[in-house]
Order: structure tokens, then sequence, then C-alpha cells
């Protein structure tokens, strides 16, 4: 027998199991955009090494999933060309070859699906890791610090026929409009009317897309007016006090849009429909900023209205709560003033750059002043639920909100289990008789268990503003003490091939066990010794689970 | 006491999760008052994230276990997703050997298993691959749902007049003489003429507050989920080194491999984040179910879970204080918990249970337990680990 001390390790614990890493960078930079650009730049010119990757081109079979932004089938054949879009891409991004010469490893194509961050309770990992993939494979790269600017995504709102190929994001139309050249749209119909969507509208205008008209639920424009003019020069008929009933079209997507009137309270009035032609609609309602990889990661997020919404909590110097791992640009915050130009984005790069390089021990001089967002001048809550509240809570047609998963408002509001689900007989009342227990006092991560509601393929990120809203309208809570519902990685849809080539350390095979690995656990009842010490327990291996 | 004064109840529950709720749905479908305090929200640890597993042949709630699964949704009112029978794939005579013994444990109580030859296996599970050992088909167990499991006892509860509070921890206790009086809360001091303790990870804390010596470590362990796939006719199909269901959905869920000793004082305010191992997970996935393999995972799950030192559940009465039972699962409490619930109401109620003998489960067991068992035992965080 073994003395006690040489059991002194639990082989079957994560413990000296840290999976092999081939590559190491001292920043690593997510995101090419702005802000990502000059926080590479700027480390990178400090003599840190530094790697760049940026997801663009997304494969076009992740586009037709609704991966990363809500493309909604808009993706022009051209796209199914990998290596032509990768040269569109270098081709409408110019910052990127600076980026080269300035000897920032850059890597296109490649998302991050996962920030793995060493946590006290999740330390076995060794080092801090992110988990890459491109087109062909998933990969691990230590670094030192990270900094995220993942950007933004659209914000999706549910009415009738919305599941139809042409209904999109504005974003999402902007991205393959402006980096592609692969949006294929002709006429659209812009749904919302703040700034970020106006500008959208405008940029897709001189870009050949005709903007039939602009639908807003409240009664006059959220944006600059003078954006509404440009576009109304153009041709653009604007609907104040309207919402989308309905989106009506054949599997090749929307032909038509019906809109219909609605008061101050978001009630459909009878009788007011307009009926739009138009092979696109453009959800426009919010620009959201893309917090996944960071919330996943574990730093802390809150709603911050001035944001434009749940973002990160940061610092002066753009650092999350997770040591080393920083947030610029539209995922740190979206607002007026930033979205009108570069200036504030490049900003937050340098600063979170410079905060990176002296968290490496160097030296670094910076002029720049801290970011903050001014006072908002615009309820963006307010909106987003008066929106939720028009388009998909007064919706004669239930609507689903979680196309997915197909929940929509009332099963959100009643906690229905999905349709799947058997019922026993005789049949109970699903919403529960305790009115505790109803949706009213309901968390969005209750409402993904019970509902389903987020739980599907696109990872929730159509659905879920307006399950939050409609736990807010539910409840009369405002929108921003309801809780926002976790992330997790991998926060991009990943093929279990993919993941599983991962290279793991030899110790992980050697002592793998489907449970704790503790032969005692599984001894059957009727051979149990009546005492345990770790002195007497048996090391049966067939006992092992 | 009036045990229907709102500031407290003749039992309390401490812990909303699977066990500790189902022990309030037995005493409350009695009549008996029963308030559910719950630190965070309902089965928000490991009773409502797990493999959803009901096949645990070797413990002696297994009989009940069985008896009562088939009947849970009529009996609460509400759906938990059962599914009966389950499918265990070996790739390796290891494997082939080791899950064997649900087979010899099984037929002991009266349960039948066949064993599969490799073209049974792939018959039987469409997303099967060609390097298979064997496999066993168990003609018992099957898997819930544990979202909804939890949510149908917490339902159940309280429609059988059952009180729950979330969100309030049980900070410390209020005793007289030998008995416990009351829960202190942040909410204030719930009165009670029993206590119940089944809080999961924070049990072995709790317990000791009343110098009850409930030995146990927590650890965090993690799952993956894939998108929905169309359904096999068995959903319980695991092996390879791996737990876990095709839920109803479609959704492959599954788990397994390594766990990581954590050092929490409050577990449940605690994050437990996913990590790397999911690559490891997906490995072993794509290598039971090869057909699935182009499956995309959408997302992953970890939690934090306790064990005590021999992994057994403990389900007993104190000694002292005189009215305390305690219930920890010890990392397998989802399936058990229809026989375990019942189980805490039988010591509750009648001070010995009256459908299983519980001796193995029992606080003595550990009398003579070394005072540094978690490290003896390797049971360490990984910096106290490596700090050796």
């Amino acid at each position: 027998m073994r003395s006690p001390r040489a059991l002194a390790n639990d082989l079957s614990s994560v413990a000296g199991k840290a999976p092999p890493i081939a590559e190491e960078t001292d920043v690593l930079v997510i995101g090419a955009g702005v802000s990502g650009v000059a926080a590479a730049l700027t480390a990178a010119r400090a003599g840190a090494r530094v790697m760049l990757i940026d997801e663009n081109p997304v494969d076009f079979k992740s586009m037709a999933e609704e991966i990363p932004l809500h493309f909604g089938g808009r993706m022009s054949a051209s796209l199914q060309n990998r290596n032509a879009a990768l040269e569109r891409v270098l081709e409408a991004n110019p910052s990127l070859a600076e980026a080269f010469e300035a000897g920032i490893e850059v890597r296109l194509g490649t998302a991050c699906f996962g920030l793995f961050p060493k946590h006290a309770s999740a330390a076995w990992m060794e080092v801090p890791a992110a988990g890459l993939v491109d087109a062909d494979h998933a990969y691990l790269v230590r670094y030192k610090q990270v900094i995220v600017a993942a950007g933004r995504r659209d914000m999706g709102l549910a009415f009738e026929g919305w599941q139809l190929p042409g209904v999109m994001g504005a974003h999402a139309a902007h991205r393959l409009s402006v980096l592609y050249d692969a949006l294929d749209a002709k006429r659209a119909v812009l749904v919302g009317s703040d700034n970020q969507a106006l500008e959208i509208a405008n940029v897709l205008a001189v870009r050949n897309v005709q903007i039939e008209a602009i639908v807003e639920q409240a009664g006059e424009v959220r944006g600059s007016s003078e954006m509404l003019e440009r576009l109304e020069a153009r041709g653009t008929r604007f609907y104040p006090g309207h919402v989308v009933a309905k989106a009506q079209g054949d599997l090749q997507g929307v032909t038509r849009l019906v809109l219909v009137k609605v008061d101050a309270q978001g009630r459909h009035m009878p009788g007011g429909t307009v009926e739009l032609a138009c092979d696109t609609v453009l959800l426009g309602v919010a620009a959201i900023p893309a917090i996944e990889l960071l919330e996943a990661a574990g730093c802390c997020v809150r709603y911050e209205a001035a944001r434009g919404g749940h973002v990160p909590r940061l610092d002066e110097f753009q650092r999350t709560s997770v040591e080393g791992v920083h947030a610029v640009g539209d995922c740190a915050g979206i607002w007026d003033s930033k979205n009108g130009g570069d200036e504030i984005p490049a900003r937050e790069g340098r600063i979170a750059a410079n905060a990176a390089l002296r968290a490496l021990g160097r030296e670094v001089a910076s002029h720049d002043e801290a970011v903050l967002p001014p006072e908002p001048t615009r309820d963006s809550a307010a909106s987003r639920l008066a929106w939720v509240s028009a388009s998909v809570l007064n919706a004669t047609a239930d609507p689903l909100v979680c196309q997915c998963e197909e929940v929509n408002a009332a099963d959100i509001l009643n906690l229905r289990p999905p349709r799947y689900v058997p019922l026993p007989e005789p049949r109970p009342n699903v919403a529960p008789s305790n009115p505790q227990h109803s949706a009213l006092c309901a968390s969005p991560d209750l409402v993904k268990r019970l509902t389903r509601a987020g739980m599907g393929g696109c990872q929730g990120r159509r659905c879920r503003e307006q399950v939050g809203a409609l736990l807010a309208l539910g409840s009369g809570r405002e929108l921003c003490k309801v809780p926002h519902a976790t992330y997790r990685a991998p926060v991009r849809p990943l093929p279990l091939s993919q993941l599983a080539a991962l290279p793991e350390s030899p110790a992980m095979d050697e002592h793998w066990d489907s449970w704790f690995g503790m032969p005692s656990q599984w001894i059957p009842f009727w051979r149990v010794p009546p005492t345990y010490t770790v002195a007497n327990r048996g090391e049966d291996e067939a006992a092992r689970e | 006491m009036s045990g229907k004064d709102r500031c407290g109840a003749e039992v309390i529950i401490v812990g909303g999760g699977v066990t500790g709720l189902s022990a309030g749905w037995w005493l409350a479908r009695e009549g008996i008052d029963t308030l559910v305090l719950e630190a965070g929200p309902i089965g928000w640890g490991a009773s409502g994230r797990n493999g959803g597993g009901c096949t645990h042949h070797h413990s002696p709630l297994f009989q009940e276990e069985q008896r009562l699964w088939p009947q849970m949704d009529a009996l609460l009112g509400y759906p938990t997703e059962f599914r009966a029978d389950r499918v265990r794939i070996a790739r390796t005579e290891h494997q082939f050997k080791l899950y064997r013994r649900a087979l010899e444990n099984g037929l002991t109580q009266g349960f039948h298993t066949d064993v599969l030859d490799p073209k049974q296996v792939r018959e039987l599970v469409p997303y099967a691959g060609d390097d298979i050992h064997g496999g066993y088909y168990y003609h018992f167990g099957g898997h819930a749902n544990p979202h909804r499991t939890v949510q149908a006892y917490a339902w159940a509860f309280a429609d059988h007049g059952g009180r729950l509070v979330e969100h309030t921890p049980a900070l410390s206790f209020k005793t007289l003489g030998d008995r416990v009086i009351g829960v202190l809360t942040n909410r204030g001091t719930f009165v009670c003429d029993q206590l119940v303790i089944a809080a999961g990870p924070s049990t072995g804390r709790l317990a000791a507050q009343l110098g009850i010596n409930v030995p146990m470590r927590c650890a965090r362990a993690e799952m993956i989920v894939t998108e929905p796939l169309p359904l096999m006719k068995i959903g319980g199909v695991d092996g390879n080194g791996l737990y876990g269901r095709q839920t109803l959905r479609g959704n492959l869920a599954y788990g397994g491999g390594p766990h990581e000793w954590v050092d929490l004082y409050e577990p449940h305010e605690a994050r437990a984040h996913s990590t790397i191992l999911q690559a490891s997970l997906a490995r072993r996935l794509a290598e039971l179910l090869p057909k699935a393999s182009h499956a995309r995972v959408i997302r992953s799950w970890a939690g934090f879970i306790e064990n005590t030192p021999d992994g057994r559940p403990i389900i007993d009465r104190a000694e002292n204080p005189l009215n305390v039972v305690v219930a920890t699962l010890s990392s397998v409490g989802f399936g058990l918990s229809p026989a375990s619930g019942r189980a805490v109401r039988d010591l509750v109620v009648d001070r010995i249970c009256s459908f299983a003998q519980l001796s193995t489960l029992g606080l003595a067991r550990f009398a003579a337990l070394e005072p540094d068992w978690a490290a003896m035992q390797g049971w360490l965080p990984v910096a106290a680990a490596a700090g050796r």
C-alpha cells in the first residue's frame, strides 16, 4: 500500500494540464477598425510585438448564418470567392497597409472566439491566451495585453415576416457595401432614425441603394434633421409615428413592407397603413456595442446610457476590470460625437496601447486626454422600449422575437416552455400560479433557461436587446435595471471538429475521467465500508467513472 | 411559535438548488409550512446546468430514483423533459470494462442491460462512428432537462403553498439550547422549527457555524453545447469519457474531464469561467459522435460544485443541534433529486428514511477522517498545489 503522502496529487484535476501554446505576442489587438489600428500602431511603434486580427473577410457560410452581424442573406455571390473578398477588405482599409509596414503581425479572416485570462478560480491555463479561428483552423495565442476593438452590431426588432431574407441590420448592410462592395440591395427601407442609422443610410444612398423610406416610431426624427433632409432630397420619404406591421415576400426575400401608424403609446391605429415596395429592410433602431468577448472574459459590464447600452466598466486608460484586457472603439461605447469621425476612436486606441505598454514595463509619454462620453441628450433606453412596445408587444401577429428558437413576446413574458416540450396531462397552467415567479421579475438568463429565447445558433445576437426591453416593459423596471444575459465562449459558433483540433497536453488524455476520477464515489452502496479515511481509501481503478 | 409566521416557517431549507427545492416540494405537498432561502436565483449553480443524467445505479437512492422519474411530470404538474433509458458507447476496451459496472449494479438491483456490438451501436446512434469497441443499452435511467426541472420543482413547491425567497443568503443561525430557532439574513431573521442545509458548495461553511463538521471542497467543472441537430432515437447517449445527452431540442450537451479545485468563500457570488477545456471536450465529443463533428459549439458552461472526501452524498440528521438535516449530494445531485428530496422529507418529519438505507450517506463515516484530508488527496487550488 502506498503512503498517504504519495496520494498528494489529484491526477484527475486540471493541475499540470495546460495546453501547449505555439504563438506569443506582447499586445493582441482584436479588430482592425479605426481604434484597433490606432492601438496596434501605437504599441508597435513603441517597440512591442503586436498581433492585429480582424475577422473580415468573414466566411460566406457564417454570414449566411447571421454571424457576426445580421446580414439577412444580402451578400452578393461574389463573396464566395475568398481571395477576392480578402483583396477587397485590404483595399477598403488602407490603414492595414500601414500596419503591415509597422511590422505588425496582421491576420485577416481571423476571429477571436474566446479570451481566457487567468482568474483566481480558473488558473490552470498558466498564461492568458486567446482562442483564434480562421477559415481552416482554431488555435491559441498567448498574449500579455489584449485590446479589444470588436465594434458594434445592430439591435434586432421583430415584426411579422422579419425572418425573410432582406431584413438585415443597418450596420451589416454598411459592412457589406463599404468593406466588401457586395451588398445585394437596390431599394431599402430604413427602420429607425438616430444618427447612426441616418449616417449609414446616407452612405448607402451614394452607393446606389435607393433609400425608399425611413420609418420612426417616434413623432419626429431622432437624429440630425440635416441628415434626414439630405436623404429626402434623394427621394426618401419619412414616416414618423409608424412601425412595420409586416414584411411580405418570397423565397428571394422581401418585396413589400406594410407600415402602420402608431399613437404616442405605440398602439396601432386602425386604417393607418402604408404599403411600400422594397427588397431590403435595414434595422437601424439601435447600434449595440459588441461586448460579447469582453463579457465572456469576465469583464464587469453595466448599462451606461451615455455609452449606448451595456459596456464594460472602463477606467481613464480604457482598462476593463480584468487585468490586461482593454476595450476601445464602438465596443467601449457608442455616442454621436464619437461616431462622427475618427478622432475619438483613434484616441481610445492610443490610450489603451499606452496603458498596455506601461503594463509591459515600457516608459511611454502620452498626451491624450481621457475619453469620456458627454451626458446623453436623448434617452436611448426609452427609444428601445418604445420600439419594442410598438413593433413587438403591440403587434397583432405575435412575431417571433427569437427566430432560432421560435419564441414570441407572450412566450417570454409568460415564461412558456418551448413548443417541443410535451406538457403533461392534465395540462397545467404553464404560466405559474404564483405571480412572484412570473417573468415580471425575471432576468434574461431565466428567460433563456425557460423559454430558450437567445439560446439558438445566432447566439442571441438578434433577440437579446428585445428580450431585455420586454422584461423592462413587462415589469415596469427601467431598462438599465434589467440585468444583461451572460455570454460564454465560444462567442463565434465553432464546429466541434475545429475546436477538437486544438492541441492538448499528453497529461490531459492520460488522466481523463468523465467525472472527478474518485473511485470511492462509484462503489455500490452495498459494498461501501463503514468509515472513510484517506489512508484506507481504495484505489480500485475499475471503479472510476 | 406560529408556523404560518411570514417571517419564518416550520421548516426552513437553506439552498434553492435541486435538492433543497425537491425537499421543499415533498414537505409542502403534505401541507408542511416550508420556506426555501436561496442566496441567488434558484438552481443557478450545478442544479440548473449539468448532464441531466438520472442513472445512479451505485446509490442507495437508485430504486427510488428509477421509480419516481417517469412520474415526475405528472407529480409536479410541470414538464421536466424526462426521457427513459441510456446508451453508453465505449471506444476502447478500457472504457468497455468501466461502463460494464452499470450493467452489474443494475442487474444486482433487478434492472436489465443489453450489451451492444459496434453495428448495434451504429443502428441506435446515427452519429456514431466506425471506431467503436462496443456499447451498452441500459433499460433504466435516462435524462431530464435541468433548467426545466429546477423550475418545475419551484413552481410545484409554490403551488402547494411553499414560499421561496431568492437573493437572500443565510448569514448565520440563531440557536437556543440544542436547537436552531432562526436563520439570519440580510432581510432579517427567519424563525424555524426545523432546519435543512442543502446549500451545495456552501453547505460545509454553513454547517460549521452550528458546530457540524461537513467535510467538502469545491471545484469548477465545464460543459459544452452545440447547435441543435436532428433528434436521435435515444437522446441519452454518452461514453468516451463524457457524460451528457442530446437534449429534446436537439443540442448536444456534454461535459467531463478534469475539474479545478477552488477556494471560494461565497461560490454563489463568484463567476465560474469557461476555459479552453472546451476544446478537449469538443475533441472527445467529435470522437464519440463523429458524424456530428460538423455541429457548431454555440456556448459553454462552467460551474462550481462540491464534493465530500469520498464523493458520496451526505443526507443525515446532525447529532447536535437536534433539529438540523444536512444534505449535500456531492456533485451527483440532479438525477437523484426526486429521491433525495423525499429522503430529506423523511428525516425532517420521521427522523428516519422510509424507503432506503442511508447509513452509507451518514456523517459518521468521516469520524476518523484526517484533518488535512483535502491536501492529502491533492484537492488544492492550482496555485496552492504548484507551491507545494
